[in-house]
C-alpha cells in the first residue's frame, strides 16, 4: 500500500513538473560569474558591471522582463542552471559540444579567443609540451581553459586548479603558478593592464581546436525553455541592428 | 596487468563519468587525502603529548601559552585558519627568496601545517582532560612509594590518562578526515578535488560526489575499527560500561 502511494506520488510530481514546462517568464534570474573583469564585475561601491551585466541588461529591456543577477562560482554553475537556483546563465560562457548536451544555448554574442600569460621573467615565447614541461599551470576549475590543459598538458606539467580567477591571480602573484591559461580579454584586463606585476602573453591567441574553444560565448538556458532563448536571439538581433551592441562593445573592447 | 588494464576499460565502457582517466582522479585524491590526513594525525599526536602535560601544570606560566594556543585555533574554522597560512604567507615580503619557500609554494605543506596545528590543539585538550581525570589515589599511592614527579607522570598518569583518552582521541581521527574535505579550496586534489572536478568537468553533482562519499564512509569505517580493536586491548581492565 506504502509502495502503490509512493510510486502515485512520484507519477503525481512527474506530471506536474511537465506542466510547468511552458512557462513564461516576465521576470529572469541569471547566474553570473563574480569577479571576471572585463565581462563581469563588481565597481569599487559595489555595483555589479561588466560586458555581460550591460548587456544582460540591455537584452532584458528590450525583452521586456526584468532581471536579477544571482552570483554562483564557475564549478557549479550549469548545475545550478538545471536546479533552477536561476534561470539562464550569462557569464562568458563558452559553447561547445559538451555543455550542449546540458543547456540550451543562445545564438553566440562574441567571440574570445583564450591565451597563455606569465610573468615576463619566464622566458619562454611558446607554449607548447617542450616549454611547459615540469612547470605548474594554473586554470579556473571547469572552464574549456582547464579540460585543453589538462588534455594537452597534464602529462608533463602540474596543473592546479581554482574557484575562481582571483584566487588564481594571487597565486600567479606569490609565484605558486608558473603561467595561467585564461579568456584573453580576462588576462589583458587583470594581468597587462594592471600596474602591478611585470606580465607578457605568451605566443598567439588560441581558437583553436573547436572540440575545446568552440563556438563563442552564449547565453545558457534549461533545455526545455526554447521560447525564452528565442525571446533573447530576437532581441540580440536587434540590438545588434539598431546599433546598442556596437555601443556597449566599444566601451569595453575599442574601437 | 594489461588484462587488469583491459578489465577495467571493459567495465567502465559505456559511461562517460567513471572512465580510467576519472578514477586516475579519484585515486591520486585517496592518495593525498590518506597522506595529509595520517601525516597531521601523526605529527599532530607527537606535538599534543608534551603540550598536554604543559597545559596540566600548576604553574600558569608554563601552562597559560599553551591554553592560548589552544583556544585560538579550537575558536576559529579550520578553513579560516588554511586560508591564512595559504594566501596570508605570500604577503611578508620576501618570503619567495627565503629558505620557507620551497614549503609554501605547494599547496600541500600549508595544508598539512594547518591540519596538524588544528588537530593537535584539539588533541591536547583531549589529554589535558583525560591527564586531570586521574583519580586523586592512585597519584597518592604513587607518591607514598617516593616516586619523583617525572617518574609518576612517566608510569602512572601518561599510561592511563592515554587509555581514558582514547575513544576521543578515535572521535578527533574522524573528524579530521571530514575536515580534510577543504583541502581542495587551495588547489589541493584530495578526494574532494576530485570530485568537485569531475563534477565541474560533466556536470554532474551526484555521481562523483556519491562515490566520494563512500570513500569517505570506508575510511571512517576503518578508523573505527581500528580504534575498538584498541579499546578492547588496551581497556580490557576497566569494567564494561555496556554490560
Amino acid at each position: 500500500m506504502k509502495k502503490l502511494l509512493s510510486v502515485s506520488l512520484i507519477g503525481l510530481a512527474v506530471a506536474a513538473a511537465s506542466s510547468a514546462q511552458a512557462r513564461d517568464y516576465d521576470h529572469v534570474r541569471i547566474g553570473v560569474d563574480v569577479p571576471y573583469v572585463p565581462m563581469e564585475y563588481r565597481t569599487p561601491e559595489g555595483e555589479l558591471t561588466g560586458f555581460d551585466i550591460e548587456l544582460g541588461n540591455a537584452l532584458c529591456d528590450e525583452i521586456g522582463v526584468t532581471c536579477e543577477w544571482i552570483e554562483q562560482e564557475w564549478d557549479g554553475i550549469i548545475p545550478g542552471l538545471l536546479a533552477r537556483n536561476y534561470d539562464a546563465v550569462m557569464s562568458s560562457m563558452t559553447i561547445n559540444d559538451e555543455r550542449r548536451q546540458q543547456v540550451l544555448f543562445s545564438e553566440p554574442y562574441i567571440t574570445m579567443p583564450s591565451a597563455w600569460f606569465a610573468p615576463a621573467s619566464l622566458g619562454i615565447d611558446e607554449a607548447n609540451e617542450e616549454t611547459l614541461d615540469g612547470l605548474t599551470i594554473g586554470v579556473q576549475r571547469g572552464t574549456l581553459q582547464d579540460n585543453y590543459v589538462t588534455d594537452n598538458f597534464g602529462s608533463v606539467a602540474d596543473i592546479s586548479r581554482y574557484s575562481t580567477a582571483d584566487d588564481m591571480v594571487l597565486d600567479l602573484d606569490a609565484e605558486r603558478l608558473d603561467i595561467v591559461f585564461l579568456d584573453y580579454p580576462i588576462g589583458q584586463a587583470t594581468l597587462i593592464e594592471s600596474e602591478d606585476g611585470d606580465y607578457t602573453q605568451i605566443g598567439e591567441q588560441i581558437t583553436e581546436p573547436k572540440e575545446y574553444f568552440g563556438d563563442g560565448f552564449g547565453i545558457a538556458f534549461r533545455q526545455r525553455d526554447e521560447a525564452l532563448a528565442e525571446r533573447f536571439n530576437e532581441a540580440l538581433a536587434t540590438l545588434k541592428e539598431n546599433g546598442t551592441f556596437e555601443e556597449i562593445h566599444s566601451r569595453y573592447f575599442g574601437e | 596487468m594489461v588484462d587488469v588494464n583491459a578489465w577495467l576499460n571493459d567495465l567502465l565502457a559505456g559511461n562517460k563519468i567513471f572512465t580510467p582517466a576519472t578514477m586516475a582522479h579519484y585515486w591520486e585524491g585517496l592518495v593525498t587525502t590518506t597522506q595529509l590526513v595520517f601525516v597531521s594525525l601523526i605529527i599532530g599526536l607527537v606535538l599534543a603529548v608534551p603540550l598536554a602535560i604543559m597545559r596540566s601544570s600548576k604553574r600558569k606560566w608554563i601552562s597559560l601559552p599553551v591554553y592560548a594556543y589552544t583556544y585560538v585555533f579550537r575558536g576559529t574554522p579550520l578553513l579560516i585558519q588554511l586560508y591564512i597560512i595559504y594566501y596570508g604567507v605570500v604577503f611578508f615580503d620576501g618570503i619567495q627568496e627565503s629558505f620557507l619557500w620551497p614549503i609554501f609554494r605547494e599547496a600541500f605543506y600549508p595544508a598539512l601545517i594547518a591540519f596538524t596545528l588544528n588537530t593537535a590543539a584539539y588533541t591536547t585538550e583531549i589529554f589535558r582532560g583525560a591527564i586531570k581525570a586521574t583519580s586523586k589515589g592512585e597519584i597518592e599511592a604513587a607518591r607514598a612509594y617516593g616516586m619523583s614527579e617525572s617518574l609518576l607522570m612517566r608510569r602512572i598518569v601518561i599510561p592511563s590518562a592515554f587509555r581514558r583518552a582514547l575513544p576521543a582521541y578515535g572521535n578527533e581521527v574522524i573528524f579530521m578526515l571530514h575536515a580534510s574535505a577543504i583541502a581542495s579550496v587551495v588547489t589541493l586534489m584530495d578526494l574532494t578535488g576530485a570530485a568537485r572536478y569531475v563534477y565541474s568537468r560533466f556536470y554532474t553533482p551526484f555521481e562523483p560526489f556519491l562515490f566520494v562519499a563512500l570513500i569517505y564512509l570506508c575510511l571512517t569505517f576503518a578508523i573505527l575499527f581500528f580504534f575498538r580493536f584498541l579499546e578492547k586491548r588496551l581497556l580490557a581492565h576497566l569494567p564494561s560500561q555496556s554490560a
